[in-house]
């Protein structure tokens, strides 16, 4: 059977906020993915059963940083997105009905807002997925990036996991760090510092999905 | 080794006639990745998240009347390599007003906004893989890639696939644009795959006193899936 040629990609350019972040850019359109891949408000918890252990919330982490490009200057017209499995290593299957739906996995942020563009997400922390270490998917698209890009990201606090996992170890040594983010904590919050380079000496790992 | 990523038809990282890939283009070879990575399943989007209007942009962004400028029906439907209809996929777009306008606070072109009109819709794919939108034909706009840059009439699309490896951003351009030979993003496309991404117009679909039809249809990686065996 002949295979039909797929669509090229082309880049989503400086404008996409009033669709794509509507609401985190402040226009007058509603959003259906923002910077929460996880919802921690108490009476959807006890609804979905979500985020809870043993009766124990678990606690969120925010996962920060910024995108950095070939001149060392931070991307203000970015977009991330991240998809990732919950704290027990389950991807969500069933539909998502909206923004707040209990552990949706996927989130999006544009890094326009913030004055340093920085993005900063708010997530539970994945366990681990089929013998793969604790790891979320990044995809990135921008303005002069004809084609977006897929990385991962993995926690500073899983070493051991780290090691043992077949897509990091098989990335050059002195590459590895470029997939790791740092664990920081501020005042009994956890954050994890996630930095991409485009390009130079630090250039992070794309992955050829 | 051959790439996953088809680069007969998706535009090199670096186009340097494209002046905003010379700084943000990685330079180093993307990594290969195991299939079950590639295939990783996306999240699926449910009915409830799309708005009553949020597939007709003529009626979206209303204030108090209808938007100016040419009413036209985008529809076609999103497949694999094979043919096969993908459905439930999140498709997302915006674009410029007819004036050439976009409602984004950077943009600086001096042509009028639309107050009634926002230019960002969203739908999913029906069981066949199926979608359409109203909305009015964009103009084209200038722009700050070199002296008297213009890019061609364009609508923005962004899909949510079934799996990573689906994931993807184009723009839909409209038949027999002037600007294509110009424009430095529809030209960093290889040039046997840029007539992809040209909507075709469809008298067919036309729908009489109302609105012209543009049919673009989007293939989407995926080429392990076998279910003709
Ligand atoms: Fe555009």
């Amino acid at each position: 059977m002949k295979k039909l040629k797929q669509t090229p990609s082309q880049t989503v350019g400086p404008f996409f906020a009033y669709s794509l972040t509507a609401e985190q850019y402040g226009y007058d359109f509603n959003s259906i993915i923002n910077d929460s891949l996880a919802d921690f408000s108490f009476e959807k918890r006890a609804k979905n059963a979500l985020n809870t252990e043993g009766g124990q919330n678990v606690a969120p982490i925010y996962i920060t940083g910024k995108i950095i490009d070939g001149a060392g200057n931070s991307v203000p017209d970015a977009i991330i997105e991240l998809w990732q499995a919950d704290e027990h290593g389950q991807y969500r299957t069933t539909p998502i009905q909206g923004k707040n739906d209990g552990f949706t996995g996927f989130g999006r942020l544009g890094t326009g807002t913030n004055a340093a563009h920085r993005f900063t997400f708010k997530t539970v922390k994945p366990a681990s997925v089929n013998g793969d270490a604790p790891h979320v998917n990044v995809i990135i698209f921008m303005r002069g990036l004809l084609l977006h890009v897929h990385t991962r990201l993995y926690f500073s606090d899983e070493m051991s996991a780290n090691a043992q996992d077949s897509l990091l170890s098989s990335v050059e040594a002195e590459r590895r760090d470029t997939l790791i983010a740092h664990k920081i904590d501020v005042d009994g919050t956890t954050f994890y510092e996630f930095n991409i380079h485009l390009q130079g000496e630090k250039e992070t790992v794309f992955f050829d999905i | 080794m051959a790439n996953n990523r088809d680069f007969s038809v998706h535009p090199p990282h670096l186009y340097p006639d494209y002046k905003s890939t010379i700084l943000r283009a990685p330079t180093r070879p993307l990594m290969p990745v195991k299939e079950y990575l590639r295939q990783l399943k996306m999240p699926v989007y449910g009915e409830s998240v799309i708005g009553q209007f949020d597939n007709d942009l003529t009626k979206n962004g209303q204030k108090n009347g209808a938007p100016i400028g040419e009413r036209i029906k985008v529809f076609g439907k999103i497949t694999d390599e094979y043919g096969r209809g993908i459905p439930n996929m999140l498709i997302e777009i915006w674009q410029a007003n007819s004036a050439g306008r976009y409602i984004h606070k950077l943009e600086i072109h001096d042509a009028p906004l639309d107050p009634n009109f926002l230019g960002g819709g969203r739908t999913l794919s029906d069981k066949e893989g199926n979608y359409s939108f109203y909305t009015i034909k964009p103009g084209a706009y200038p722009w700050g890639n070199h002296y008297n840059a213009w890019r061609p009439n364009h609508i923005h699309f962004s899909l949510i696939g079934a799996h990573l490896e689906q994931r993807l951003v184009t723009q839909m351009y409209f038949p027999g644009d002037p600007l294509f030979e110009f424009d430095p993003i529809f030209q960093g496309t290889p040039k046997n795959a840029r007539p992809l991404l040209v909507s075709k117009f469809s008298m067919d679909n036309t729908e009489a006193e109302f609105a012209l039809a543009y049919e673009f249809n989007i293939v989407l990686n995926g080429k392990k899936s076998t279910p003709f065996e």
